[in-house]
């Protein structure tokens, strides 16, 4: 894109003076970006960016946090995870906390660091905490391969991963009030544009798919102001989306997962929202299915209103007050791709 | 016959702690003071001194472009440098897990004295303590320098000031993170000691603010600390800062930010606009300041705040790097 075609974006942009347009954003990355590159300043008062359930951690509910900390708790067991789910709370207190006080968590960065450590110590049982969407699930169905082939009998999986259409499908029945959405790059990558096609067509919204870096964000959000009321997909990311996504991604999931209903925090349950093993690879799981439950850490906390863009972070009585960086209420204050850490950074 | 790994017998105090020190330690770092092998050095000196100390306890002990010696040695000195001090003695203690391979402890003896020869420096007294563990080093350096009589930190920013970088962001930590997960990037750590840019800048006629090196946290945090004490804003260009392509895009693939990245042979200098091209060509032309830079600006603004330019032209504040960054870089 040259200099001029960008530049003519940002003028239309600052310069929009149609109808309010509220455009969510469903991809924590995404609102991550948005916050770095500084895009709410650049648009029109008219035009608002509203972020929505697209953090893994944040969605997770408590109940997952609260079986984390028991499971680290047990003899012989570690709980393997990634960094920021460590500090989310859960109904009484985070895994960091379990683990400062005797429990055994450890975190990784890549999950594969698993079969390494479950080698080391026949003996322990290593649970990895599998959050994540479409965009992680292919690497545990990877890591799974791995695990079956290399016949590793002490590695367990606790599931709270999630899937981004139902999830839309749900904010949309809802009445969210939003005129269109920046679809999530990394899951279109994985599912394809075309995944987005139904939710389009049946609520007459423009969903622009959109990659990561500012111009990415103004050319999509460009697109879809300039599409508003229809029910389309525009792929402003083709250099790495495609209509149907990556088949072997997709197939590899399928080999281990398949749909459920599934919890997410603030939200409840949504049908069809969740992947979880198949029944031949049960033996795997520690019980993920069983979690049905989201009991907040602080009663006043409203991260289910912001996870689904009924109320911006601010509007939160906890934010800024008792809800900080360095002493979360809710999950969205934790996670680097958390909506109200995002905004908190920003004032 | 010589061991090959560390035991607890190397900590006993005994003939085998002896024989490690004489054997390893007073080898690599010999000179006259250290030689004395008495309970303290006693070392000339006179007017302000400047000291300081750190602890090393990164993983793994060596990555491309250095090593938890060489890394001691910077760290420290650095330190003394940026308030303007000419670094002159360390001590190091050695915290070894049994284990540990000889042949490495070698190695990075060597590295410290290498190192310590590169900045002008001497190690005039050291510890070694052995511990039950799984060939782990930990090593601690204090270091004394000796301060020139000049103010320099950041309740001297003025307003009008501009922030240099002395180089490229991000490149420690992006090696120690491209070891750990086994990403074959070929990026090298930055770790170096600055003494020669920094003492080009001293002896020159370049007012010098205040200098911060760029270590955990990365340039964010730094900046995000000064403009506090100041009680200044710190204005950034996102498009003038240093970040080569490979460190760009191993960042784009882990969601990591160079700007909270953390270096270790890197400074930021807030100098007053009129000294500032001849800052940048002396830090230019001395060691390890090729990619030297102006990377922003210092107002009146509003006290404390940090606000980059970002390349689309948008704007955001930035504060200190919150939860778990990377731990044990350095």
């Amino acid at each position: 894109m040259s200099d001029e075609a960008l530049a003519a974006v940002k003028a239309r942009l600052k310069a929009y003076d149609g109808p309010r347009m509220r455009i969510m954003e469903v991809c924590g990355s995404h609102t991550a970006a948005i916050v770095k590159n500084g895009i709410p300043g650049l648009l029109s008062k008219q035009i608002e960016l509203v972020a929505g359930p697209g953090c893994p951690v944040c969605v997770t509910p408590t109940d997952y946090i609260d079986r984390l900390i028991a499971l680290s708790q047990e003899e012989n067991t570690c709980v393997v995870t990634f960094g920021d789910l460590l500090r989310v709370p859960g109904s009484a207190g985070t895994l960091m906390q379990a683990k400062n006080a005797g429990g055994r968590a450890e975190m990784v960065y890549s999950p594969f660091d698993i079969l390494a450590m479950a080698q080391a110590e026949p003996a322990t049982t290593f649970i990895f905490a599998a959050v994540g969407f479409e965009t992680t699930a292919p690497v545990y169905a990877l890591l799974l391969d791995q695990i079956v082939e290399a016949h590793i009998e002490n590695i367990r999986f606790l599931t709270a991963l999630k899937t981004m259409p139902p999830v839309i499908d749900a904010l949309c029945a809802g009445g969210a009030d939003v005129q269109g959405l920046i679809a999530p790059g990394h899951v279109a990558v994985v599912i394809g544009s075309d995944a987005f096609k139904p939710l389009a067509e049946a609520y007459q919204l423009p969903f622009g798919v959109a990659g990561f870096s500012g111009m990415h964000l103004l050319y999509a959000i460009d697109g879809i102001v300039r599409a508003r009321g229809r029910g389309t997909v525009m792929n402003f990311y083709p250099e790495a989306v495609t209509p149907t996504g990556n088949v072997k991604a997709q197939d590899l999931v399928a080999k281990y997962f398949e749909p459920g209903d599934a919890l997410w925090r603030g939200i409840g349950v949504i049908p069809g929202s969740g992947l979880f093993l198949k029944p031949a690879v049960q033996c795997f799981d520690m019980g993920s299915q069983a979690l049905q439950h989201d009991h907040p850490m602080n009663a006043a906390c409203r991260c289910g209103e912001v996870l689904r863009g009924a109320i911006a972070p601010q509007d939160c009585p906890l934010f800024k007050t008792a809800c900080t960086p360095l002493h979360p209420q809710g999950a969205c204050m934790v996670s680097a791709e958390g909506n109200c850490l995002s905004v908190y950074n920003q004032n | 016959m010589e061991q090959t790994v560390i035991t607890t017998e190397h900590g006993s105090g005994g003939a085998a702690t002896a024989a490690l020190i004489d054997g390893i330690f007073a080898k690599a770092f010999d000179n006259p003071v250290l030689a004395q092998m008495e309970d303290s050095a006693v070392v000339p000196g006179a007017g302000e001194i400047a000291v300081t100390t750190d602890s090393f306890v990164v993983d793994p002990l060596f990555f491309n472009g250095g090593d938890i010696g060489r890394l001691s040695v910077c760290g420290t000195v650095n330190d003394l440098l940026m308030r303007g001090a000419e670094p002159k003695y360390l001590t190091c203690g050695f915290i070894l897990e049994t284990g540990l391979l000889v042949e490495e402890l070698k190695r990075i003896a060597a590295s410290m004295a290498a190192t310590a020869k590169e900045a002008g420096v001497t190690i005039v007294a050291g510890d070694t303590k052995v511990v039950e563990g799984g060939g782990g080093l930990y090593i601690n350096t204090a270091g004394i320098g000796f301060a020139q009589g000049r103010e320099i930190g950041a309740r001297q920013i003025q307003p009008g000031d501009v922030i240099i970088l002395s180089g490229n962001l991000g490149e420690h930590h992006a090696a120690i993170l491209s070891e750990r997960l086994s990403i074959d990037t070929d990026i090298a750590s930055d770790c170096a000691p600055l003494v020669e840019m920094v003492r080009a800048l001293m002896t020159s006629d370049v007012t010098v603010h205040a200098m911060r090196d760029i270590t955990r946290g990365g340039l964010a945090t730094i900046l995000k600390e000064m403009a506090e004490t100041s009680g200044l804003t710190f204005e950034l260009k996102e498009s003038c800062l240093p970040v080569t392509p490979k460190v760009r895009d191993f960042c784009g693939l882990l969601g990591l930010d160079p700007l909270y990245m953390g270096n270790e042979g890197k400074m930021a200098v807030m100098v007053p606009e009129s000294d500032a091209d001849e800052a940048i060509r002396l830090i230019r032309a001395s060691a390890y300041g090729a990619h030297a830079a102006v990377v922003g600006r210092v107002s009146a603004g509003e006290p404390g705040q940090v606000v980059v330019e970002t390349a689309v032209g948008g704007r955001r504040n930035i504060d200190v790097l919150r939860g778990e960054g990377l731990p044990r870089i350095c």
